[in-house]
């Protein structure tokens, strides 16, 4: 089990300084847009189109990190290796570890706006 | 918010969470954020809003970063536009590509602001130095031109004062290199009222406009004083006063002058810093050398300027050279000069004098190489030749260009205070100059008028007689006598009438001048008594052969010459 942290506090608490009043405009832009990802993931994957399906690991590591989801993204960055190596079988597998990350993020996001 | 002005910076990332960071990121630091969900949305934001930072993720559908880094540059042109790549990507070959792309940086996630701010103030700081950078080259090319604008301008102006004498005339050969709009040498040559030919060559320290400057005021007083009849040390005088005022210090012009007289095959040389100048016997092939004797122009003060001269017999083929030190401190590639050790060889091996100028031109050429350019090389032959063989090419060219002044007459009085010091005939020889028909003329009026106007002044004024100059010796007397007492007259006058009529085929001038002396007894001095062979007879009739008519009027102490013109045109 890794144990890099489901949020980074560092960089969520320096976005919360540089959004202001946009913050939760943030959170909320980062859960739909995630949403879409993983349902777009989920479509992508039988299709078995590796360099589509690396793309798209790709972006969402991107977003994932800038938010401070940092064990969101290195999941997302596993799909991506394992996608451009053409070693497809294991991805629906790490596919479904990334869905259950994401609820967990997106609670704990939700406590931290609350806490403020 | 910051020290630098506000941009305008364009944001392209299709991820929305990670937009908003930067859009907010860049507008706190006081920036106009533009944005854009894709590569072709960015192209086309780029081409409306021109904003000064691109700010590029990676990956996006359509157009993806590559792409539109590639278009945007292309869109940018000459202006530098600062592309900052978005990305999450981390290997060496991604980030080459970006970089390969025409990105210039790039910014990985997760976003760091203060690194953001930091690259977008370095970036801005590149772009202005950029935009500087383009203005003032843009800034000097248009000062360059227009710099080549005003030398072809100046060139032209310098071309007509300095170009408008007999450099063309049969005797004379010269080499100016053009490669340098303006090289410091000046060469000017005319004829003198009297047949002869002044010539002048002139190196100006310095190159270009100052050089040239200077040539302009050398070259119009050269040509006004030439024509007018002036003497080689006045008009060297004249020269180097004007030069000396003009000119800052440090600032001087080494020059040659001669004045070549083919009647009597004589020649006067004036050499200030210029290197030894050469006259090439034609019958032995000897070599003269001219050695410099005086400072160049414009250095010294007129009260001690020196103006002696070198006098030379030339025989009819003879030959005079003259150069700018560019011929001797021409260079080959290895930086050895040409030397004058190799121009003297140059004459020893000539057996066709009339080849030497030529010999010495290729021997200077071959000696630099074909790569080397030499552009301060400056080199004149006068030839001694018969006097009629000059004249008729050169007196063309004398008067081109002065007003015309037809109908006039005027008279002017010389009072027993001037008697000494100062020449008539200069200055009422430059108003005959004015009419157009009778500057073909100048040597023949110049003539008439000497000799009217020593004869009133020997005779008429100072009562000189002129029998004294009977005898050698009497001749030698007489002009001390003469010089005796001019200094001490203190009484008389004498009027110079000029008129001038025009008629259609020409026109006739009418010299009348008129003495405070007595007069003398006509009967006894015809014109036709004075062609005999005394001393004193030969003057008067040399006017009367001159001039359509000679008379005495008065009781003897007034001559009117009638000098008639045809148009040849």
């Amino acid at each position: 089990m890794s144990t890099t942290p489901h949020l980074d506090r560092e960089i969520l608490t320096t976005l919360k300084d540089v959004m202001e009043s946009d913050f939760m405009l943030l959170i909320e832009t980062f859960v739909t847009d995630s949403r879409e990802r993983i349902r777009n993931l989920h479509e992508l994957v039988p299709q078995g189109d590796a360099e589509v399906i690396r793309r798209a690991a790709h972006s969402f590591k991107g977003s994932s990190s800038n938010i401070g989801a940092s064990r969101l993204a290195e999941l997302c960055s596993q799909i991506e290796v394992q996608a451009l190596t053409g070693n497809l079988d294991i991805i629906p597998e790490l596919l479904a570890e990334a869905e259950v990350e994401f609820t967990r993020v997106t609670t704990l996001l939700q406590e931290f706006i609350a806490v403020g | 918010m910051s020290e630098s002005r506000s941009l305008t910076i364009l944001v392209a990332d299709d991820t929305d969470s990670d937009r908003l960071i930067l859009e907010t990121i860049v507008r706190k630091e006081g920036h106009r954020v533009i944005s854009a969900k894709d590569g072709l949305e960015a192209v086309a934001a780029y081409e409306q809003e021109r904003p000064d930072i691109v700010l590029l993720d990676a990956l996006m559908p359509g157009l993806d970063g590559f792409g539109a880094a590639r278009r945007i540059k292309e869109l940018a042109g000459e202006s530098l536009v600062p592309i900052i790549f978005l990305t999450s990507l981390t290997d060496t070959d991604s980030l080459v590509k970006c970089l390969d792309a025409g990105g210039d940086d790039f910014l990985s996630k997760p976003y760091n602001r203060v690194i953001l701010q930091a690259k977008i103030k370095s970036f801005n700081r590149m772009r202005e130095m950029h935009a500087t950078m383009l203005a003032q080259r843009d800034q000097i090319a248009r000062h360059n031109e227009q710099f080549l604008q005003e030398q072809a301008v100046a060139k032209q102006v310098f071309d007509n004062v300095a170009h408008s004498g007999c450099l063309d005339a049969s005797n004379v050969r010269y080499y100016l290199s053009s490669l340098a709009i303006f090289n410091g040498d000046v060469m000017v040559a005319a004829m003198r009222p009297s047949g002869s030919m002044m010539v002048l060559l002139g190196d100006f320290t310095g190159h270009g406009l100052p050089a040239a400057i200077g040539a302009m005021p050398l070259a119009a007083t050269f040509y006004g004083m030439v024509h007018k009849g002036f003497s080689m040390t006045d008009i060297l005088r004249e020269i180097n006063g004007k030069l000396k005022t003009i000119l800052p210090l440090g600032f001087f012009c080494c020059a040659t002058m001669i004045d070549m007289n083919f009647e009597k095959r004589r020649m006067k040389v004036w050499n200030g810093g210029l290197p030894d100048c050469f006259i090439y016997r034609k019958d032995d092939l000897s070599i003269v050398p001219v050695r410099s004797t005086h400072l160049p122009l414009g250095v010294l003060p007129n009260k001690s300027f020196k103006d002696d001269c070198e006098h030379y017999e030339l025989a009819v083929g003879d030959r005079f050279f003259m150069w700018s030190d560019g011929i001797h401190e021409a260079r080959d590639s290895t930086g050895e000069m040409f030397g004058e050790e190799r121009l003297r060889a140059v004459f020893e091996r000539n057996r066709q004098p009339e080849k030497a100028f030529d010999e010495i031109l290729g021997s200077v050429q071959e000696f630099i190489g074909g790569g080397e350019k030499n552009d301060d090389l400056s080199l004149l032959e006068i030839v001694m030749d018969e006097p009629h063989k000059v004249d008729s090419v050169a007196r063309e060219t004398i008067f081109r260009r002065y007003s015309s002044l037809a109908e006039w007459d005027m008279c002017f009085e010389i009072k027993p205070t001037s008697f000494h010091a100062f020449d008539p005939l200069p200055l009422l020889l430059n108003v005959l100059m004015e009419v157009p028909g009778l500057r073909n003329y100048s040597g023949t009026l110049y003539t008439i008028m000497a000799e009217l106007y020593s004869n009133a002044l020997e005779h008429g004024v100072l009562k000189l007689d002129s029998a004294m100059k009977d005898t050698p010796e009497g001749f030698t007397r007489y002009y001390q006598e003469r010089e005796a007492r001019l200094r001490e007259v203190s009484a008389g006058y004498i009027r110079i009438h000029l008129q001038h009529s025009t008629s259609p085929g020409g026109g006739r001038l009418t010299i009348r001048v008129e003495d405070s002396g007595e007069g003398f007894d006509k009967s006894n001095c015809s014109a036709e008594g004075l062609s005999n062979s005394q001393y004193s007879g030969r003057g008067l009739a040399l006017v009367d052969k001159l001039c359509d008519s000679v008379r005495y009027l008065g009781k003897g102490n007034e001559v009117e010459a009638v000098f008639s013109w045809v148009n040849d045109d």
